[in-house]
């Protein structure tokens, strides 16, 4: 099984080699990210250093206050020298509170830093991912990505920087000062590190297993939401709910029995530490003890001794701390860099020579396409247009008619055969340059939550409000959009809900024709309208298609009245092909189709 | 607090167990002590062992009362939050559709999901700490009263600032956390759209549209964190500094009166040793002050969406109707959306649909039939007036009788992520215990009636997963198994918006000719814009400026109504093509 990807992504065992493979790709990540903040990130670390240090010097100073400030106002009613020590004392105060502040503003400025620069890369790559991997990847796991795993990743860059810090630093300090009072109470707690990194191993691989199995559990619960949101019309209306509750429910009980074991993990990991460090403790205090009792050791090294041991055993909860937030923030990198890991399937060329479509010729050659290998959908053919021609295509659903307009405007490539435009081929020419020059109008008119104008905007990003009226007016959408509370500044809530399908249709028609392409593809772009408002739009296109190339599906065929050639598709073949007027007149599988329909007219 | 039920008592536990634990963390200095004025002291090496077993017990218990505490809050911690999880997706599940039509499901994931992790940790660890913590300060400044009242209350009044800076926090800190939510809901929402709308992205090549206008929402959301994290570093100076201050101002006033003679070193010495303990804790307040504001905010963010009230419910005494012949009549019904037009939308309709009665509504793009098809299943409730169901206001029936009685296909097929089976049968719960044979007979029927029989060839059959997480379809596909669930569900009531619309003609005609033996004895209310769907219908109802203007057969409207004709005739008014007389 694979691990490349976001393949594996829900499995929860890996092999050890599998494992590596996956860390060192998540680990790559991260590195990527906190490399441009090295700096940041090292002068963050000072600041907790020297506020450290400074706080460590606090109750020093208290301590001179009363050895040396006390007696000499005592006695001689001096108080110059108390006066010094609270000053240095203030200001030490002063300089640990301000670089501890100042530590919290620059490593909160720099995780946020990090976690958008990964949002940007997420969306960025989700934007360049091609459909083949969207149609597999459920939207609910992209969001997971860009909300729950980034909320993990950012709770490791928020607390766990100064906790691995001052972890270490603590560490270092105490072992030192440990080892230079008496090197033989270090032979204890050289001894302990071996039980230490047991305990640590095993939460390692415990909770590593535990981490990914809660992410895993996370995002099947947003996906169920995500999906039962999006469509809470149907769950209503056919009393899914129980069903729904119940299967819920199961999820979060899955998540919750997850989340429960990752911190039952860590919470058996914390009282193991505490307990090694109480038995190194109690091996160097009963060393110590009898040496003291032998008279080869003093008191009060000894309390130090023990003091600095038990002080060695803080900071190391500190870095198991840091470690579980860095386990739990792993499971999560691991799969947004499995997600930035995935290729797309339709590839913008490298260095693209600039395109500029001529006269709009389209030419698919040898061209088959299938969606899942086995399953051809579209079997070779060859099929060229020419420039300026209107062509219907026409067939019965499930036919491959938008198959191919998804062709033509490269949501995927041919599985074998070549398409071209203008003799160029489209897998040459750059994405901005094909997308400037083809436009598909999909079969589903998605709106956008904003205003009208922006979702008209859509299609030419810098149309001026005059433009978006004159192309709401060529349509036909100009008087309801007008009749709207704000007119072209209404909100169209979720999804373009606020506006009724047709009218979300007659948007995204707006959007095609501002677009101005030089290749237009409707897809069933006038299904939801009423037979005035289809007529309007007829003639609009009428005049917009003169000297475009087009290509119409649509099952009404009132559209073929203004297209030159008409395509019939049946199966993935094009079984008829000719000037519209030849085939009405003929007798073939489109004179059938079209007398029937108009057959169906009154 | 709510959802937390029997679970708080266990949290209190927690709390009880952390202080058993610190206590014994408290005892390890005192027996430390026993063993060097003790054994050492003394030179009795045969009371070392004990002593020192002594302190490794005490550790040792430490080790295990931690390891209590956690086992103890737990679990629940993490029922808390599964059941708040639960609750919401309960209650957002039961919210009308106008609800959602308004609400972005970022802005709803991001208080089901994040606002509610935020909760959990709450409960789990920072309410414990912030407990304990508080205790700690509160007896710490106890114990220093015992050494020296005066100094604590020098202490104490240095302090005070202190408050008035958290206080300043609060206010400033609560509004700005509640800003960074909401902006992450609108962050999410953009992603969700983002990825649901990829298609018209990409057809318009505004992929590098999106990400500026996304980049900017979340650059929105950064500044504000980074506000926060300001805030928050602001509040930790005063935390760290304020203590500082008022120790050593209490080294000043405490050395001056040592030197007149009221107090001594070891006092001094002591109240300096205890209220240096404090300043771990002080600081503490900060995070804690923080993480309580966030959940607070993430509290209220949840709780937004709890107070919404449904107005679609149950009614107190249910009412079912007699018979069930499926008479659907509308009587001046009027509708108004809370957020469209200052008008009513439905202006009085009346019409009525007699049992086994199809009843197609024409009307512009528009118009409202979406809407008014949706008033029956109570998807939307009436402003004005009443709809009957078999005699019955549909108000006064249970919503899950009313909505088995009525099944509906809206125009954008939905499907989900199911089997074909599952979703074809999603109406019939009642199959689910009837025998296997009983439901693909069901299945069987209404697939063929809607033509939809391509499924026998996808990979598994009826067995295959479509819908977001499975395999896609081709829009009339998907549109034929939306009515073939509709089909299925086997209602006194068919409400089809629209669902042909996606149908070459051969296989409309196909669907037509096998489900008017189903309409033949189901009353249906049918939305059409063709001429060919109209066919489908016994009678016709023209809506028209939120009123019936017209209900007849299809040809007495033809005759009857121009507006009629205007509407749904596309050939008697322009023939748009010459080429169109050459065919007839
Ligand atoms: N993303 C996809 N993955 C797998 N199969 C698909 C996908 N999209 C479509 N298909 C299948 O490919 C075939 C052709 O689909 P296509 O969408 O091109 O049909 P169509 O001619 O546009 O039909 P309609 O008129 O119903 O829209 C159908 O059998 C469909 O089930
Ligand atoms: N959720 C909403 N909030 C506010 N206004 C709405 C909402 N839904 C619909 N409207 C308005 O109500 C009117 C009727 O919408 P409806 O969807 O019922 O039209 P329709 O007759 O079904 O049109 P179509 O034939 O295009 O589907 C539209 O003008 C629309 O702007
Ligand atoms: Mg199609
Ligand atoms: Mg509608």
């Amino acid at each position: 099984m694979s691990t490349t990807g976001v393949a594996g992504e829900d499995r929860q065992d890996f092999t050890s080699r599998e494992n590596e493979q996956i860390r060192a790709r998540s680990l790559g990540l991260l590195q990527s990210l906190v490399k441009p903040h090295r700096a940041r990130f090292g002068w963050s670390a000072i600041m907790v250093v020297l506020s450290t240090a400074a706080q460590v010097a606090g109750p020093i100073l208290i301590a001179w206050g009363i050895d040396v400030g006390l007696p000499a106002a005592v006695d001689n009613g001096n108080f110059v020298p108390i006066m010094t020590i609270v000053a240095a004392f203030l200001a030490t105060g002063i300089s640990a509170a301000g670089f501890l502040a100042l530590y919290t503003r620059w490593s909160i400025a720099m995780s946020q830093d990090i976690l958008g620069e990964l949002r940007r890369r997420i969306f960025a790559h989700t934007q360049r991912l091609s459909l083949e991997f969207h149609e597999r990847y459920t939207s609910g796991r992209i969001i997971a990505r860009q909300t729950s795993d980034i909320d993990t990743l950012g709770e490791l860059l928020s607390g766990g920087l100064s906790n691995l810090v001052a972890g270490l630093l603590f560490l270092a300090f105490t072992a030192i000062a440990l080892v230079s009072i008496d090197p033989i109470s270090g032979i204890p707690l050289a001894i302990a590190m071996i039980p230490i990194v047991g305990v640590t191993l095993w939460f390692s691989n415990s909770s590593r297993r535990e981490f990914r199995a809660s992410r895993i559990y996370s995002t099947r619960l947003i996906i169920q939401f995500v999906e039962s949101m999006t469509g809470i019309r149907a769950v209503k209306s056919f009393r899914r709910e129980p069903v729904d509750r119940e299967s819920y429910a199961d999820k979060v009980e899955d998540y919750r029995e997850a989340t429960r074991r990752t911190i039952h993990v860590f919470g058996i990991y914390d009282p193991a530490l505490k307990a090694i460090g109480t038995l190194t403790v109690s091996v160097v205090l009963l060393f110590g003890a009898f040496r003291v009792i032998d008279g080869t050791f003093e008191v009060g090294a000894l309390l130090a001794a023990v003091l600095y041991t038990r002080r060695f055993f803080g900071p190391i909860e500190n870095l198991a701390m840091f470690y579980n937030s860095f386990q739990s923030a792993s499971a999560a990198l691991e799969k947004i860099s499995g997600f930035l890991d995935e290729k797309p399937s339709v590839i913008e060329p490298l260095n693209p020579e600039p395109f500029n479509a001529t006269s709009g010729d389209l030419a698919l050659h040898n061209v088959s396409f299938s969606y899942s290998a086995g399953t051809p959908v579209l079997p070779t053919f060859t099929l060229t247009i020419d420039g300026g021609q209107t062509v219907a295509l026409v067939g019965p659903t499930g036919a491959g008619k938008s198959t191919l307009a998804k062709l033509i405007s490269r949501f995927y490539d041919p599985t074998t055969g070549v398409i071209s435009l203008d003799g160029r081929d489209l897998t040459t020419i750059a994405d901005a340059d094909l997308r400037r020059e083809v436009t598909l109008v999909t079969q589903e008119a998605y709106l956008f939550s904003g205003s009208i104008a922006d979702n008209i905007r859509l299609g030419k990003s810098d149309a001026t409000d005059a433009e978006i009226e004159a192309a709401a007016r060529a349509v036909g959408a100009h008087d309801f959009i007008t009749a709207l509370p704000d007119g072209y500044d209404t909100d169209v809530n979720k999804r373009g809900n606020r506006i009724s399908a047709g009218q979300r249709q007659l948007v995204s028609f707006c959007r095609a024709f501002i677009a101005n392409p030089r290749v237009l593809i409707l897809d069933e772009a006038t299904a939801s309208l009423d037979i005035p408002s289809e007529r309007l739009i007829q003639s609009a296109l009428q005049k917009l298609l003169q000297g475009r190339t087009a290509i119409i599906i649509a099952h009404r065929l009132s559209t073929v009245a203004i297209a030159d050639r008409v395509l019939v598709m049946d199966h993935g073949v094009i079984v008829e092909d000719g000037p519209t007027a030849d085939l009405l007149k003929g007798t073939g599988r489109f004179a059938t189709l079209h007398r029937a329909w108009r057959d169906s007219l009154v | 607090m709510p959802f937390a039920g029997r679970d708080m008592y266990r949290l209190v536990a927690g709390m009880a167990i952390a202080l058993v634990s610190s206590a014994f963390a408290l005892g390890i200095p005192i027996a430390l002590e026993a063993l060097v004025d003790g054994p050492l002291s003394g030179n009795n090496p045969s009371l070392v062992w004990p002593a020192v077993g002594l302190v490794a017990l005490l550790g040792l218990l430490e080790a295990l009362f931690v390891f209590l505490r956690r086992v103890t809050v737990l679990t629940p911690g993490t029922r808390i939050d599964s059941r708040i999880r639960n609750a919401m997706y309960d209650h957002l599940q039961n919210l009308p559709v106008a609800f959602h039509d308004k609400w972005q499901s970022g802005q709803l994931l991001s208080r089901a999901n994040s606002d509610v992790s935020l909760i959990r940790r709450w409960m789990s660890f920072g309410l414990v700490l912030l407990v304990s913590n508080s205790i700690a300060i509160v007896m710490g400044v106890g114990i220093l009263f015992t050494w020296s009242p005066t100094l604590a209350v020098v202490f104490l009044v240095c302090s005070i600032p202190m408050f008035i800076f958290g206080s300043r926090f609060r206010n400033r800190f609560a509004g700005l956390s509640r800003a960074a939510q909401d902006q992450w809901g609108d962050v999410a929402t953009s992603v969700e759209e983002s990825v649901h709308g990829i298609r018209v992205l990409r057809a318009f090549g505004r992929g590098d549209d999106s990400l500026s206008r996304f980049a900017e929402r979340a650059s929105l959301g950064r500044k504000l964190e980074v506000v926060k994290g300001n805030a928050r570093a602001t509040l930790t100076f005063w935390l760290v500094w304020i203590p500082d201050f008022a120790l050593a101002t209490c080294l000043l006033v405490g050395v001056w009166l040592a030197s007149h003679g009221e107090l001594t070193t070891g006092q001094l010495f002591a109240f300096f040793a205890t209220a240096a303990v404090l300043a771990g804790p002080i600081e503490s307040i900060g995070y804690l002050l923080a993480l309580t504001l966030e959940a607070q905010s993430g509290l209220d963010r949840i709780f937004e969406i709890f107070d919404h009230d449904n107005s679609i419910i149950d009614p107190q005494k249910p009412v079912t109707p007699k018979n069930a012949t499926g008479s659907l009549v509308f009587e001046n019904v009027h509708y108004r959306h809370s957020d469209g037009l200052a008008r009513d939308l439905l202006n009085g309709i009346n019409l009525e649909i007699r049992p086994g009665e199809t009843m197609a509504l024409v009307g512009a793009t528009g118009s409202g039939k979406t809407v008014m098809t949706a008033l029956p299943a109570r998807l939307y409730d009436v402003t004005l007036g009443r709809i009957l169901l078999d005699g019955v206001d549909v108000r006064d029936m249970e919503l899950e009788t009313l909505r088995t009685r009525i099944a509906m296909a809206f125009e954008d097929a939905t499907l989900f992520s199911d089997s074909v089976r599952n979703n074809v049968l999603l109406g019939r719960h009642d199959l689910r215990d009837r025998p296997p044979a009983e439901s693909d007979a069901v299945l069987a029927q209404a697939l063929s009636i809607a033509e939809a029989e391509f499924v026998y060839e996808l990979p598994d059959g009826v067995d295959t997963v479509i819908g977001e997480q499975g395999l896609s379809l081709s829009g009339g596909q998907r549109q034929r198994l939306a009515l073939a669930r509709a089909i299925a569900a086997a209602p006194e009531v068919l409400v089809l918006d629209d669902p042909l619309s996606a149908l070459d003609v051969e296989t409309e005609a196909r669907v037509e000719a096998a489900l008017r033996k189903v309409l033949a004895t189901t009353t249906a209310l049918v939305v059409a814009h063709r001429p060919s769907t109209v066919m489908l219908a016994d009678r016709v109802a023209l809506l028209d400026k939120g009123r019936i203007a017209a209900v007849g057969t299809h040809s007495e409207l033809l005759a009857s109504s121009a507006k009629y004709r205007h509407l749904i005739s596309s050939l008697s008014d322009e023939p748009i093509n010459p080429d169109d007389e050459v065919g007839s």
